[in-house]
């Protein structure tokens, strides 16, 4: 029987999931670590420790700077050394705190045996509160604060839970070996958002080309339904391997037939997704009262001589992990942090790691160089690859026409950035960094117009008053 | 400190390529190349050869000194043109009446618009139909195959061309057939009078498959050109069987399913969305019935798809593919 895939567009480039045999194993703890306070999307965090400040693992050291923020925790116990600027992968500006290692001393709150808590606390809001305590924010990519997506607005009801075990981005194995491995934290994670929004389903969406893994989480969830109700409603849901299945919208697509409306949310209709290694971090935040301290990174590519899936404190620099495993090889060209579709390449080797930082991948100038643009054919290929049903052909040309109306009446804004327009144009054409630019500006437009019409409502309102 | 490379994602390609895709049109024109040569023999060679070389130079020379552009002779666009021309035109062309039609498919179907990607129609069509109001003498003088050792060409008309002349001489189509020995296992794999290219049906819809399974294009175009010309003929010959065609004659004669399977689904002159393009190959399937049936030309295809070419713009106007979560 055909599997379930999302209904349009999507390409199906190489797996190359070289590195699915390699065990999650615990990189040994850096000298110093280098935390940012901007993990996640929305405010940065506020450091509440000053230099010389002695701390433990876990020990908060940034608290949330807004609504749309995250806590952010010590991943090492040391001495704070500085808080100041320092360049981000890409190389930006960004304020880290720098902590140097001294020993490894955890707070005593957290419990760090390896027995499974199953038993699920009953009061959402308290559940919650710990996973904002917890510093847990979305691993899929986003890095979306978790707290804030599982209190829906009021008026907005949650109908299904989708656990993302897609991991549809070629090269990426760690979240496949967390279901392997940590399947039964995941699970019970997943029961625990599940209780925290009120849900009665949710699902593990898994692709076929990790079997292993759909098997494994369908044991485990059969047997911990058979221990307790709380377990009712998850289900295994595996789907066709297709790039970019992981994409939120793709999913919910894929999962319940359902599509998200241009500018909506999930919750719109009904879902809530969440990554596998979120689930985890949420089952040691709420049961284990660890915070998202340390997360999982698959560091591949086939001219990188020791594929590895490495459990990494949170602010280790890239380079630390990367001498770890040899160094960078000599015909490597590009770094890349993520996958090979969506991932960003990196300029500075010195930067850390983030809560997100998921993948270190190394592709050489064979794999990745780009070739010289020529003229467009009109082959329809980038259309038909699009997972929003876009014309990326059309957008490029309506952004080297400067065409902002056209722009936005073709519906740039949905670009998802998955780059499959790009990935599939026999020309070379640089389609998505057009439309990037394109939609950058597009939705500053936007937003500036709703801005002004909702001043103007004000104004009007305040007058009639 | 390493010298890193830094873009923006995606990181990786799917190795396909303009010259990949061309490639596999040429690729899949073979067949078609391969028994016209056995069919026509040297004569066929000779205005391949021809055409191809001319298409090649004068893209050549065009992009380098007109354009002032890199040369765009290794994307084997030309190369298909050139291909494409010569099985549209008749082996016993003469080989300057090749050179003018090259010149003219290259020159003002491709050049005259900015090169591959921005021509408005089929630079081969446009080639032909030069040729076949220009100079119509050698357009219509057909020959019979004779094989690639045979000596004695024998000259005569192509089946549509025999069927529009009978008609108008009064007679009906069963008549017509029979006097002049047409049988459609004849036209399924060889042996009829025409261009070279529509010798063999077998041998097109070969390079069709392979075309499909490349993944090189969609089937959608030329089943709806197909489609639309069966299911038109099929309504006009029962009413009249006398006076028109059956669908089988249609399919099968006046270079029907090379345009429909390459001529057609060339990607520039094509509409981008499968709506576009059913519409697109509907519009095509009929006119060239309404040229084969009431216009004075035998037959129609090169025309229909021309004029199709021209609607390409307004059908991508008009129809787009269904976007995510928007109605």
């Amino acid at each position: 029987m055909a599997r379930r895939t999302f209904s349009i567009g999507g390409v199906h480039p190489n797996d190359a999931k070289i590195s699915r045999e390699c065990a999650i194993k615990a990189l040994p703890i850096p000298p110093a670590v280098y935390i940012s306070v901007a993990q996640h999307i929305g405010a940065p965090a506020k450091p509440v420790v000053a230099v010389g400040d002695a701390v433990k693992v876990g020990q908060v050291v940034a608290e949330p700077g807004g609504f749309m923020s995250a806590y952010i925790h010590s991943s090492v116990s040391g001495t704070v050394k500085s808080i100041g600027p320092r360049k981000d992968l890409a190389g930006n500006t960004q304020t880290y705190i720098e902590i140097a290692v001294d020993g490894d001393e955890w707070l005593e709150t957290i419990d760090r045996s390896e027995d499974l808590v199953t038993e699920i606390p009953e009061d959402s809001k308290a559940i919650i509160e710990k996973i904002k305590l917890g510093g847990v924010v979305g691993l899929g990519g986003a890095t979306f604060p978790t707290h804030v997506k599982l209190s829906p607005p009021p008026g907005k009801t949650c109908e299904m839970l989708i656990i993302n075990g897609c991991e549809c981005e070629p090269y990426l194995t760690s979240d496949f070996r967390t279901l392997l491995e940590k399947g039964e934290q995941v699970v019970v994670g997943t029961a625990i958002i599940k209780q925290a929004l009120g849900v009665a389903k949710a699902t593990i969406a898994i692709e076929d080309n990790k079997p292993e893994a759909i098997e494994h989480i369908q044991k485990v969830v059969d047997s911990l339904k058979a221990k307790s109700g709380k377990y009712a409603g998850i289900e295994v849901l595996p789907l066709m391997k297709k790039y970019p299945e992981g994409g939120e919208k793709q999913l919910i697509d894929a999962v319940m037939r359902r599509q998200v409306k241009s500018g909506g949310l999930p919750i719109d209709v009904g879902a809530v997704v969440q990554n596998v290694a979120t689930a985890l971090a949420v089952y040691d935040a709420v049961q284990k009262n660890k915070p998202l301290i340390d997360n999982s990174v698959t560091v591949t590519g086939e001219c990188f001589p020791q594929q590895a899936n490495l459990l990494v404190r949170v602010g280790t620099p890239l380079r630390f992990i990367i001498d770890h495993l040899g160094g960078v090889p000599a015909d490597a060209a590009k770094v890349i942090s993520g996958g090979p579709m969506m991932g960003k390449a990196i300029a500075n080797l010195d930067a850390s790691t983030l809560k997100g930082t998921g993948a270190l991948l190394f592709l050489t100038e064979a794999q990745t160089k780009r070739q010289p643009e020529s003229n467009c054919i009109r082959c329809g290929k980038c259309a038909e690859a699009c997972p929003m049903g876009l014309e990326p052909f059309l957008l490029n040309r309506l952004y080297k026409a400067g065409d902002v109306d056209g722009l936005e009446a073709n519906a740039v804004q949905d670009c998802i950035q998955c780059g499959c327009c790009l990935y599939s144009c026999p020309a070379y054409i640089p389609l998505l960094d057009n439309i990037s630019m394109a939609r950058g500006q597009v939705m500053g437009i936007m937003k500036a117009r709703a801005a002004a019409a909702r001043a103007a409502a004000e104004a009007a309102k305040a007058k009639s008053e | 400190m390493e010298r890193l490379l830094v873009s923006p994602s995606p990181h990786i390609h799917s190795k396909t390529s303009t010259k990949v895709l061309m490639r596999d049109v040429v690729i899949a024109l073979l067949p078609a190349v391969a028994v016209s040569v056995v069919f026509y023999g040297w004569k066929e060679l000779l205005v391949l050869a021809v055409s191809v070389l001319s298409c090649l130079l004068l893209e050549s020379l065009i992009t380098r000194y007109m354009l002032k552009k890199a040369d765009t002779i290794c994307d084997w666009s030309a190369a298909v043109t050139g291909v494409l021309l010569a099985l549209n035109l008749p082996p016993t062309t003469p080989w300057w009446v090749v050179l003018i039609g090259a010149a003219v498919a290259i020159g003002v179907g491709k050049m005259t618009f900015g090169g591959l990607g921005q021509n408005v129609f089929n630079p081969a069509l446009v080639g032909r139909v030069f040729l076949l109001i220009s100079l119509p003498t050698y357009m219509t003088h057909w020959e019979m195959p004779k094989g690639l050792f045979g000596v004695d060409a024998v000259t005569g008309a192509t089946p549509l061309g025999l069927v529009k002349e009978g008609l108008l001489q009064g007679g009906n189509v069963a008549d017509i057939m029979a006097q002049n020995g047409l049988s459609y296992s004849q036209m399924l794999y060889a042996n009829i009078g025409g261009s070279a290219g529509e010798a063999c049906a077998i041998a097109i819809l070969l390079g069709f498959i392979y075309l499909l399974v490349r993944k090189v294009i969609k089937p959608w175009i030329t089943l709806s050109i197909l489609g639309t010309v069966v299911a038109v003929s099929a309504v006009f010959s029962l009413v009249d069987p006398a006076q028109f065609t059956d669908p089988a004659f249609n399919l099968l004669t006046g270079g029907l399913l090379l345009g429909a399977c390459f001529m057609a689904t060339d990607y520039v002159t094509s509409p981008m969305s499968t709506k576009g393009g059913i519409v697109f190959g509907v519009g095509i399937g009929f006119i060239t019935l309404m040229i084969r049936y009431f216009g004075s030309y035998p037959e129609g295809m090169s025309f229909a798809i021309l004029i199709m070419n021209s609607t390409v713009p307004l059908l991508n106007k008009w129809f787009h593919q269904k976007k995510y979560g928007r109605a």
